[in-house]
């Protein structure tokens, strides 16, 4: 009778590797119980559900109820509204229009920061050490720059009175935030200034990474740098790629500071609102906590969807991630 | 993630002392106690410089605690800027809530709403000194015919204009809102570098005199019921007398509308701009700048020459919180704090303008400048809603928009000012 080296099963089978099983190190150290693992993974779901699920839980309670300040604090009893606070929300032109703000200025700004960090990336492998040195400090730079900071120099540099930009350019006093475009241009400079770095650094990781036969036989046979990107280096970065996609979707969709700063909370009549400054105005500004819930819990749907569907259509065309 | 987790996170840490997955409330009904002695615990606004006010304060906090023996009082000045988190959280926890506050008048019908001052209506009504507050500070402090408060000072906003421009040009200080744009544009068009007069699109308080000066309100009803009249025709004849301020001949919109109240007393104070629609409390700034000592003021003028457009009358009141437990002491420091001869005193320290009438008269005797602030109180002021509706009203921009929207030329005034008559009716009717 043969002994399974690999335990379990042999363990079951028969009387003598029980008893004999009972004389070595079990190779399931904690036997059938199934509370040990869970043990182990208390602290950290803990955590996740203290920071994560009980708050989202709360966000999604208070979005059906009637919940102000006056009800925080006691002057008027909280009162539960359905879908209510939803109700309202959809009914109300502005926030549509803030939504598709919201969607192409965050799909703006994807597209910009992906493109600008991968190109720099590629670069960065083409180039000698002390500029490669410089543009990896100067990227760094922006990154580490706080978002209230980077927003207020953009806006210095591009004030009408005292900005270095119009005096290059011979603007006179051209108002960069008056414009409903211009204003989300110059935002979108700000933003692709300070997340493009986190692109750069990955996707340079990735290319040093890829073995150099590659690139070097991609060469031999004449592709040119853009087709060796499209046809060797992209496909071959995809998890990374992915990774930085849905990272920048997540942050650009939820943009907030760079827009309350440089347009003063939303810009002339409201022009450059998005989502997450809308529902700071409607949540903190004038006190509605459930419409504000509610706002979130809408955006909360849309990343989820977004994601879901994107790695979807990943999976479906054969990648694992 | 700047939203969501931040209030979910302060949800949370809420939550976790209490029991319940409801989201909190706070018991803010009245304790209930009046003790006769003990900590009372003071909120009072933090000025540009504090030192002068805390004497005043000082002071009738000596008084205070002889008069009350085995009382004591402790005054924290709380930062404007966060006064409104603040003092929201002493709604929310009332164990750690001050006796008595300080808090901006176009607040009290929200903090009344939100359960958090103490109906003083009788306290006020017995009190001597009362009878002289004149009729807005009053208005200022009442909800649905209940007074919630005493006021504390008054600011008021005048037209503020460069005397060394003005001789240059040989122009008058303006009788009329009309000539009030004419000599904009006149100075504007002969000096291309300053501002006729500036204006800001998201200075509300210094566009509501126009609204007000041709007969328009803001609104109008009693109580909790008001509707909108933004969209009636003497309102909107304002709302266009503002807005044509906006433009190349004057003020161009694409520097101006983004502007609030402080922008407009900046380029003033600069000497960016030939007039500015500014408070008494606006004076520190201007003399830092550079048109020190070459500037006047006047009243604001209305419609017809020599009239004076109805102002806004902002201020402070001084309440008591519900959930205070000396409930008698509270009252009493709260009268004590908004006294004639501690507002007489604030005056000389920081330049408030007193809420009693009679005060008002003597201080203006003796100081030239606040002359012409004190005739346009005297000429009658105006005031926002006594709605819990205004603060939401306020801090959603609704005004602001509209004049922008306008300034911008997105909308005309007319389809401006049905959306935010719109907006402000849906408010009312939420508030209830």
């Amino acid at each position: 009778m043969s002994v399974s080296p690999s335990g379990s099963g042999g363990a079951v089978r028969g009387s003598v590797t029980v008893r004999r099983g009972s004389s070595r190190r079990s190779p399931r150290p904690f036997g059938r119980s199934s509370g040990v693992p869970w043990l182990y993974l208390a602290p950290a779901l803990v955590v996740l559900g203290g920071l994560l699920v009980y708050p989202v839980y709360q966000l999604g309670l208070i979005s059906f109820l009637e919940y102000t300040q006056a009800q925080v604090s006691g002057g008027e009893p909280t009162t539960f509204q359905g879908f209510g606070n939803y109700a309202e929300l959809f009914g109300d032109g502005e926030f549509w229009r803030v939504l598709l703000a919201t969607v192409v200025f965050a799909a703006a700004c994807v597209v910009s920061t992906l493109a600008v960090g991968c190109a720099l990336a590629v670069l960065l492998t083409r180039v000698r050490a002390l500029p490669r040195l410089a543009l990896m400090m100067a990227a760094l730079g922006a990154w580490a720059t706080p978002a209230v900071t980077g927003s207020t120099v953009w806006l210095l540099l591009f004030d009408p009175d005292f900005g270095p930009v119009n005096r290059m350019l011979g603007l006179g006093d051209h108002s960069w935030t008056y414009g409903r475009f211009s204003a989300f241009g110059l935002v979108l400079l700000e933003v692709v200034w300070c997340s493009f770095p986190f692109v750069m650094v990955t996707v340079y990781a990735g290319i040093r990474a890829v073995p150099a036969e590659v690139l070097e036989a991609a060469a031999l046979d004449g592709a040119s740098q853009w087709r060796i990107w499209r046809s060797v280096l992209a496909p071959m970065l995809r998890p990374i790629l992915v990774v930085v996609t849905i990272q920048s979707v997540i942050w650009d969709f939820k943009v907030f500071t760079q827009i309350y700063v440089m347009t003063n909370g939303g810009g002339i009549a409201g022009q450059n609102l998005v989502l997450n400054v809308y529902a700071y105005q409607k949540a903190f500004a004038s006190s509605q906590y459930s419409l504000g819930s509610a706002i979130g819990v809408v955006m909360l749907l849309i990343l989820l969807a977004v994601t879901l569907v994107y790695l979807r259509l990943l999976r479906r065309q054969g990648e694992e991630l | 993630m700047k939203l969501a987790p931040r209030l979910a996170v302060l949800l949370a840490a809420a939550v976790v002392t209490a029991t319940a997955c409801a989201p909190q409330t706070s018991d803010n009904s009245s304790s209930g106690k009046d003790e006769k002695s003990g900590t009372l615990r003071v909120w009072l606004f933090q000025e540009v410089n504090t030192k002068p006010k805390e004497k005043v304060v000082d002071a009738v906090l000596a008084d205070f605690e002889k008069a009350h023996k085995g009382t004591k009082v402790d005054v924290e000045y709380i930062p404007v800027e966060t006064r409104a988190q603040r003092i929201k959280a002493a709604f929310n926890d009332p164990d750690s809530a001050p006796d008595v506050i300080e808090y901006g008048n176009t607040d009290t019908a929200g903090y009344v709403k939100d359960g958090g001052l103490m109906d003083v209506t009788e306290a006020f009504g017995s009190w001597d000194e009362a009878k002289d507050a004149d009729p807005t500070a009053r208005q200022s402090v009442t909800v649905d015919g209940k007074i919630y408060g005493a006021p504390y000072f008054v600011g008021v906003r005048a037209l503020y204009y460069r005397t060394d421009v003005f001789g240059e040009l040989g122009v008058e200080a303006p009788k009329s809102l009309d000539e009030l744009a004419s000599t904009a544009k006149k100075i504007r068009a002969a000096k291309p570098g300053l501002y006729g007069i500036a204006v800001g699109g998201a200075y509300t308080y210094g566009a509501m005199p126009f609204i007000w000066a041709g007969g328009g309100e803001l609104a109008t009803g009693k109580g909790g019921s008001y509707a909108s009249a933004i969209d009636s025709a003497a309102a909107q004849k304002g709302i266009e007398a503002y807005t044509s301020l906006f433009g190349d001949d004057n003020c161009p919109a694409a520097k101006c509308a983004g502007m609030g109240g402080n922008d407009t007393v900046t380029a003033f104070a600069s000497g960016k701009a030939a007039m500015a629609i500014g408070g008494d409390f606006s004076r520190q700034a201007v003399e830092a700048g550079e048109v020190k000592g070459e500037y006047a003021v006047v009243p604001l003028p209305g419609v017809k020459p020599g009239s004076i457009a109805p102002a806004f009358a902002g201020g402070n009141n001084i309440g008591v919180l519900k959930s205070t437990s000396h409930r008698t002491l509270a009252v009493d420091l709260m009268k004590r704090l908004a006294s004639k001869r501690a507002q007489g005193e604030m005056f000389d320290a920081m330049g408030f303008l007193p809420t009693f009438t009679d005060v008002r008269q003597r201080v203006a005797a003796e100081e030239p400048f606040v002359k012409p602030f004190v005739d346009t109180l005297a000429a009658g002021t105006k005031f926002v809603p006594a709605s819990p509706a205004w603060a939401t009203i306020d801090s959603s921009q609704v005004l602001p928009t509209m004049f922008q929207e306008v300034v911008s030329g997105k909308k005309d005034v007319g389809a401006a000012a049905g959306d935010a008559a719109r907006k402000m009716d849906d408010a009312f009717g939420s508030a209830g």
